[in-house]
């Protein structure tokens, strides 16, 4: 089986977990800039994740011949500080050009806040500026039903942003229907105590069908499963489904989303 | 699938996780003192499970989302607690 890790916080994890999933059908990995479970005390401190990102995780990956691809951004969790959230954005420009760079992200909500949403719109409007693709994060629990409208409200108000160019990542069944509706692809995360389950995601996946979705781990510092996504696929042929419509969601989908970047190569 | 795969597929799992849910509704109720909002937010969205109707994960999610649709005016916390604890809180 060969699969595509679309969304995994892979500085979090150890070498073996690059390991694991390369023998597990792993060939590629992409990752989004996120909360590092702290508050970072400067810019500078972005600085040196987005070097990472760009620099050593590709370095790391490619240890296993893993390409890895990465996104930029100020996670919504460190939005509400509006002065720090511009000057990193103003680095971003430094580093999109850089040949694993595949857009902006992830972005989006945490607590809803109106904060929050203006960081929202300065990231789209230099997603929009730059032609890039973006990776939306939605919020946790209570606050994703929400979020998840006001984000789609804040990419549709402006007029470069194509929704097909767009994944809203983490949507569950209240907010899957929504995002498809509207024409964004839709990310379905795989985490053992929220978000959702492999089988719900196989549900999820039945009910409305293979189309613009694809599957991650997100796998973070936080409880989460590196091998979430070829958990779930083993998942699939228990309940008898194809190995063209397994590949299709777990490979081809991502590829199809990602390749509307010029730097992003295909697997063969 | 039909619906004897599904049973034959998730019957134990769902069996052991409504057992689960179960033990800790008494546990909750062993306790001393008084739950928050979450454990209300809890009973109203077990009501949903007894519905004939489709969509059931939807319905459990939303008795549990903020029904809201304006941004708040700050974030005061970056942490999710699973239930809306209301517009005052
Ligand atoms: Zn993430």
């Amino acid at each position: 089986m060969r699969y595509i890790e679309p969304h995994g916080h892979m500085v979090s994890r150890t070498t073996d977990d690059y390991v694991a999933m390369v023998t597990a059908g792993c060939e590629a990995v992409c990752e989004p800039a996120f909360w590092a479970g702290f508050d970072r005390s400067s810019a500078n401190g972005f600085y040196d994740y987005f070097c990472q990102l760009t620099e050593h995780e590709p370095k790391r990956a490619a240890k296993f011949n893993l390409p890895h691809y990465t996104w930029l951004c100020i996670n919504p969790k460190e939005s509400e500080d509006v002065g720090l959230a511009e000057e990193v954005l103003s680095i971003i420009p430094e580093f999109i050009d850089r040949p694993n760079v595949l857009g902006i992200g992830e972005i989006g909500l945490n607590k809803n806040s109106r904060n929050e949403i203006k960081v929202l719109e300065k990231h789209v409007d230099l997603a929009g500026s730059r032609d890039q693709l973006i990776l939306v994060h939605t919020p946790h629990l209570e606050d994703k039903r929400k979020g998840t409208r006001l984000i789609m409200d804040v990419l549709k108000n402006d007029s470069r942003i194509s929704p097909e160019r767009c994944i809203i990542d983490h949507v569950e069944e209240h907010t899957i229907k929504m995002v498809l509706d509207e024409g964004f692809w839709a990310g379905m995360t795989l985490y053992p105590e929220s978000k959702c389950s492999s089988a719900r995601a196989i549900d999820m996946l039945e009910i409305y069908g293979s189309e613009k979705i694809w599957m991650n781990s997100a796998c973070d510092w936080g409880i989460s499963v590196p091998l979430a996504v070829p958990h779930t696929m083993m998942e699939m042929r228990r309940r008898g489904h194809e190995k063209d419509w397994i590949d299709k969601v777990s490979f081809q989908n991502p590829i199809s989303f990602m390749k509307q970047s010029p730097k992003f190569q295909a697997p063969a | 699938m039909t619906q004897q795969q599904v049973l034959d597929l998730y019957f134990m799992d769902a069996r052991h996780k409504l057992i689960d849910v179960a033990a800790f509704l008494d546990r909750v109720d062993r306790g001393e003192g008084e739950p928050d909002f979450r454990y209300e937010a809890f009973r109203k969205a077990l009501e949903v499970l007894s519905s004939a109707e489709p969509g059931k994960a939807a319905a459990v999610l939303e008795a549990f989302s903020d029904p809201t649709n304006e941004p708040i005016e700050v974030a005061t916390t970056k942490a999710a607690c699973g239930a809306w604890p209301g517009a005052n809180q």
